[in-house]
């Protein structure tokens, strides 16, 4: 591993302004990615600024009824929060049904965020991969590709979004505050993971500099669940997974949220889905149909088609179990 | 805070003062920046009882309690831990009496080979004050904090990040379940 300065921050203004002093410097969190990340020589900072510690560990309510979440609560404290248990069920999910017991005591909220995709030719310095070093080429498109993208890939990359929490906060409308050298703004979460185009290396539209400090959430009535579906009871990424919020009026879909894991390079919005259930009815044949004109854009590679059937029916089964408890 | 090796050719190792409270005793010794919390505690405490299975957070054998939490101590870097309370396997017993959770797993015969215990007995211990403090597991995710049933479902959920490559799970479930109760 190269060797690295640390630096610890005490607000994050002086955190972006240490992060300036190397144009190789990057964000230290819980570092259960980057950390196996420089093991691996696939990240090589020379400078660490610790994020973990910053005053950015508060869940609390906002005026207008959502939640806000510091970007340095670990995922195990939000996943045990009662808001986010009563009000947010599929974040709570989304979070227990990712990594294991002492990765998410480590892991936070802006680093579950920015963690990099686990496709294995980006994980192995020794192979070409487009989004470690741009124009090397990208062998998972002919080689080992199960697990990766049905969903937005580009000829350059195939390589699918890792988080279990992000798919939840896409579909809850999530908004992320960044703090950067030329100061804070809001990111709405839809827009903050990109799709891989002809630049994989960018997972997201942060500039350099930039600091997750916080995510906030709007109020939700309606009910939600997390599904996943993974090679392993526990402990394992996601082959698919849904995040589904659904509100019903006399049987009539009034308001649904639908969003994709494991299927593309960024959380996968399902507002096609959304569009064709608005205002049909709560049934497993508008659920599927909806379902199938969200995948009818799927190409699947040589060997995940399988990927689209499964998104399917985990779609259809996510939204029936939410109307049936409704 | 510390800030070591400041002007020294950046591939040169960096040194940063680091302080812990490793099973009871102060340590303070400077450490080169790269080093995990686990080479910490094996190389330079002597301290082998947490094991390097994977090096790569997914096996568990490296589990310790970093203030009363359990953790991968592979991913942990050791000067992002400065004044942390570190208990490893080696702290859990006192004096000549075994943490009921040792003296489970020998009554249980919760092991064969030996490589993933002491990770298992530090997850099991962090685990079991998880469900203490109501935390929730995807096998209940958001039951009331007083609704947790601890059965071997729950077990095998919450523990799934210690991989026992003999599959001795069938009797290090019901040695967990033993404590519990």
């Amino acid at each position: 591993m190269r060797p690295f300065q640390y630096e610890t921050a005490a607000s994050a203004e002086e955190a972006v302004a240490l992060l300036s002093r190397s144009e190789e410097a990057m964000y230290l969190g819980g570092g259960t990615n980057l950390v196996d990340l420089m093991r691996l020589g696939v990240a090589t900072p020379d400078l660490l600024v610790d994020v973990s510690r910053l005053p950015l560990d508060r869940i609390e309510e906002t005026p207008a009824g959502g939640m806000r979440i510091g970007a340095a609560v670990r995922n195990s404290d939000l996943a045990a929060d009662e808001l986010v248990r009563s009000r947010y069920p599929v974040l709570a999910e989304a979070l227990l049904n990712g990594a294991s017991g002492q990765l998410r005591n480590l892991a936070t909220v802006g680093g579950n965020l920015l963690q990099r995709t686990r496709c294995v030719y980006f994980q192995d310095a020794t192979k070409p991969c487009n989004k470690r070093e741009p124009g090397s080429g990208c062998p998972a498109r002919e080689g080992e590709h199960r697990n990766l993208a049905v969903l937005g890939w580009s000829e350059s990359c195939v390589a699918t979004h890792p988080s279990d929490m992000a798919v939840a906060l896409v579909a809850l409308d999530a908004i992320v505050h960044v703090e950067g050298p030329s100061g804070a703004r809001p990111v709405p979460l839809t827009e903050f993971h990109r799709l891989p185009g002809d630049e994989p290396q960018r997972d997201t539209v942060l500039e350099r500099g930039d600091l997750v400090t916080a995510v906030e959430v709007p109020a939700l009535s309606a009910r939600s669940a997390y599904r996943k579906v993974r090679e392993r009871a526990s402990f394992a990424f996601a082959v698919v997974s849904v995040a589904a919020a659904l509100d019903l009026e006399n049987g009539f879909v009034r308001e649904v949220r639908l969003a994709l894991g494991g299927v593309a390079h960024k959380p996968w919005r399902a507002t096609t889905a959304e569009e064709t259930l608005r205002g049909e009815p709560a049934s497993e044949a508008s659920f599927a149909r909806a379902a199938e004109a969200e995948l009818a854009q799927a190409k699947p590679l040589r060997d995940n088609g399988y990927k689209i059937p499964l998104a399917r029916n985990l779609i259809v089964r996510a939204l029936s179990e939410l109307a049936e408890g409704s | 805070m510390s800030r070591g090796g400041e002007g020294a050719s950046l591939e040169a190792p960096v040194l940063v003062e680091l302080s812990l409270r490793v099973n009871g005793s102060e340590w303070s010794q400077a450490v080169d920046t790269r080093t995990s919390l686990l080479d910490l505690l094996r190389e330079q405490l002597g301290l082998t009882g947490a094991k390097k299975g994977c090096d790569h957070g997914q096996c568990g054998a490296c589990t310790v309690l970093v203030d009363g939490r359990r953790a991968n101590a592979c991913l942990a870097l050791a000067v992002a831990h400065q004044g942390a309370e570190i208990v490893t396997v080696e702290g859990l017993a006192e004096d000549e009496e075994l943490h009921p959770l040792q003296q489970a797993f020998i009554e249980q015969d919760a092991f064969q080979c030996g490589y993933c215990t002491p990770g298992q007995l530090c997850s099991a211990i962090g685990m079991l004050q998880e469900i203490e403090a109501g935390h929730p597991s995807a096998v209940t995710p958001t039951a009331g904090a007083d609704r947790i049933e601890l059965d071997e479902a729950e077990i095998r959920e919450r523990m799934s990040g210690n991989i026992c490559r003999c599959g001795a799970y069938a009797n290090i479930v019901p040695a967990i379940l033993a404590v519990s109760q």
